[in-house]
């Protein structure tokens, strides 16, 4: 593969005290792809995608994003990424328009190219009544579509997405998951994490964390064929317990031991 | 710059979409104008006094209408019982006991210095020492008044060494216009103080400050995005509380009123910069409010609103060279009452602006987009 490499992980470590959250992980995302980003609960995924977004400092290994050292330049990295955090995060008490407006504004957008833009999203979304109401107001559903058109607003290079589609309905998940695919298509890069194995064959490439470690990371394909699973699910129940160490067996098979 | 104002008018629309804040805002500081001002005052009408009169005399009895005709002092009681004015003292009956002993009317006659002992309920020492001071100055003029009727050639040279008095900045010693300058200052200071620091900290507990902190906005623009509006709403609050003194308390206003919000504004950049500091050390609002709470008792009952500064330990008088709502109440008393122009209280400026300075400085600082 002779993609570009947009975000470039090698010995990332981060400890809180004693605590091992991430554990050496090494690995390269590639520019217009969609890479999920998988593990149980406590794995240490958000840890990394909050050090990926420069929210969180390394304590030690090398980590560029976009192209800018995420130890010395978050800010530079803030510039050119989107992020839609686990917990719904836009202002509850401003409307549709009103939170786009502010973010568009804080990305640097112009007010007219914003409001163009907003109209179309709203448009696309079919929002357009929902425009002007308090996003208090708004079911689940449209909150995080609303949050994962927020992150990709200011055409970033990457977006990350912590467990978008957490609690959300089949229906909409599908939905999202277009809408995942239509970003990647024009070319944003796709970090996202699920806990959602049918999620998982959506990507182009998987990791699977356990314990602060990545234990597997290929295409779905692959890795189905490795562990001579029928599905992502079963990949990830046979490596990726939660709690207990990953065998040495399955490092050798990934290479990564 | 830009980005700025996008952020300071998210910080309005959110202020005022909260409906009760948003009116709170302006009504607080007008009800506790109309409570306060009034309420907070130092005068005593009618101090409670006891009079044990052992004596009997024409003398005693002379001194006793010369404090029935005085208005400070209401006579609960004539006795010649020691025992019932301690009970009336004991019993909160009474605030003060003169006791006029027997040999009062004698030894005034015999041309004698005549003692008489005052008991007073101490439990306030401010009324204490000002009832205490009422009646000394009654005594004093009975004293006078003996003088000259035994012996009126006495009263020229009585007389040579007359003191007269002259109260400047508050000829008539009226405690509104004392204590309405020190209540504008904790009206301008408490709502931005409590507001902008539970404003930061909210958005620390809802996590919407992670969405913020994953953008390029550079940490001084936050910071002054929520500043901004409370810097506002205080100088309106400070217009609002000024009306109220000029139109129902007479205010005096001798200074310039481009100068008093221009310090007031300083100000509250100082109180705003040490909210939002407090707030980026504090995890959840109680937090907040818990430090909050504590400071401006500390600042309101050190900047002397209540007390002459002078009258502290030196010790109480190096920290309160911190405290902002100290210089601001010196400045507003200053410009108001007295009209002090700039060069009287450039000192207090300075002072202010390295406060304000100096916290700002650390707000930004210790708020941070990287954990």
């Amino acid at each position: 593969m002779n993609r570009k490499t947009v975000i470039r992980v090698r010995d990332l470590v981060k400890k809180f005290g004693s605590f091992v959250a991430n554990d050496r992980l090494s690995f390269d995302v590639y520019e217009g792809e969609i890479f999920g980003f998988l593990g149980a609960n406590g794995a240490g995924k958000t840890t990394a995608i909050r050090i990926l977004t420069g929210l969180l400092e390394p304590t030690s290994g090398e980590v560029m994003v976009a192209g800018f050292d995420a130890c010395r330049q978050p800010e530079e990295i803030k510039r050119n990424i989107g992020y839609m955090c686990q917990k719904f995060s836009l202002y509850e008490d401003l409307t549709i328009r009103e939170n786009i407006m502010l973010y568009g504004g804080i990305y640097g957008l112009d007010r007219k190219t914003i409001k163009e833009r907003t109209e179309r999203l709203l448009d696309k979304l079919r929002f357009r009544e929902y425009g002007d109401r308090l996003i208090s107001a708004l079911p689940l559903g449209l909150k995080q579509k609303l949050a994962f058109s927020v992150a990709v607003f200011h055409e970033p290079r990457i977006v990350f997405l912590d467990e978008p589609t957490g609690g959300v309905d089949p229906l909409t998940r599908r939905q999202f998951w277009e809408m995942i695919y239509e970003t990647a298509s024009a070319g944003i890069t796709v970090f996202v994490t699920t806990h959602y194995m049918d999620e998982a064959e959506y990507c182009d490439r998987i990791s699977i964390m356990s314990d602060g470690r990545i234990v597997a990371l290929d295409t779905p394909s692959e890795l189905k064929r490795k562990y001579d699973a029928g599905s992502v699910e079963d990949v990830f129940v046979k490596i990726a317990r939660p709690g207990m160490k990953y065998s040495q067996e399955t490092a050798d098979i990934n290479g990564l031991g | 710059m830009r980005t700025i104002i996008f952020l300071i008018k998210k910080e309005f629309l959110q202020i005022f979409r909260d409906k009760f804040i948003g009116k709170a805002i302006f009504g607080i500081p007008i009800v506790q104008m109309l409570i306060l001002v009034p309420a907070i005052t130092f005068e005593i009408k009618s101090a409670r006094l006891c009079i044990i009169d052992n004596d009997m005399t024409a003398e005693s009895r002379g001194l006793i209408s010369k404090l029935e005709g005085s208005p400070f002092f209401s006579i609960v009681q004539a006795t010649s019982s020691g025992k019932e004015a301690n009970d009336l003292l004991y019993g909160n009956k009474t605030d003060l006991v003169l006791h006029i002993p027997q040999e009062f009317g004698r030894d005034l006659g015999l041309g004698k210095s005549a003692k008489v002992m005052a008991s007073v309920n101490a439990i306030n020492a401010m009324t204490a020492q000002l009832s205490w001071a009422y009646l000394s100055g009654v005594i004093r003029d009975y004293n006078i008044d003996i003088i000259v009727s035994a012996n009126p050639a006495a009263a020229a040279m009585m007389a040579s060494p007359s003191i007269t008095y002259r109260y400047w900045y508050n000829e008539m010693l009226n405690y509104k216009h004392y204590m309405l300058p020190g209540i504008l200052v904790i009206l301008v200071m408490a709502i931005g103080f409590i507001l902008a620091g539970l404003n930061m900290v909210r958005e620390k507990e809802i996590g919407t400050i992670e969405q913020i902190n994953v953008t390029p906005v550079k940490k001084y623009q936050f910071v002054t995005a929520k500043m901004v509006p409370f810097l506002v709403i205080g100088l309106i609050d400070l217009a609002i509380g000024l009306g109220i003194g000029k139109l129902l308390f007479d205010i005096p206003f001798e200074g310039s009123l481009f100068l008093l919000f221009l310090c007031s504004a300083f100000f509250l950049v100082a109180a705003l910069g040490m909210a939002l500091f407090l707030s980026t050390m504090s995890g959840t609002q109680q937090q907040f409010m818990f430090m909050a709470f504590f400071f401006m008792i500390i600042f309101i009952l050190m900047s002397g609103i209540f007390t002459p500064l002078e009258s502290m330990p030196v010790w109480a008088q190096k920290i309160d060279l911190l405290n902002p709502v100290a210089y601001l109440m010196r400045i507003y008393r200053m410009i108001m009452l007295k009209g002090s122009a700039y060069a009287d209280i450039e000192r207090d400026i300075f002072a202010l602006v390295a406060i304000a300075v100096v916290f700002t400085a650390l707000a930004i600082n210790r708020y941070r987009k990287t954990a």
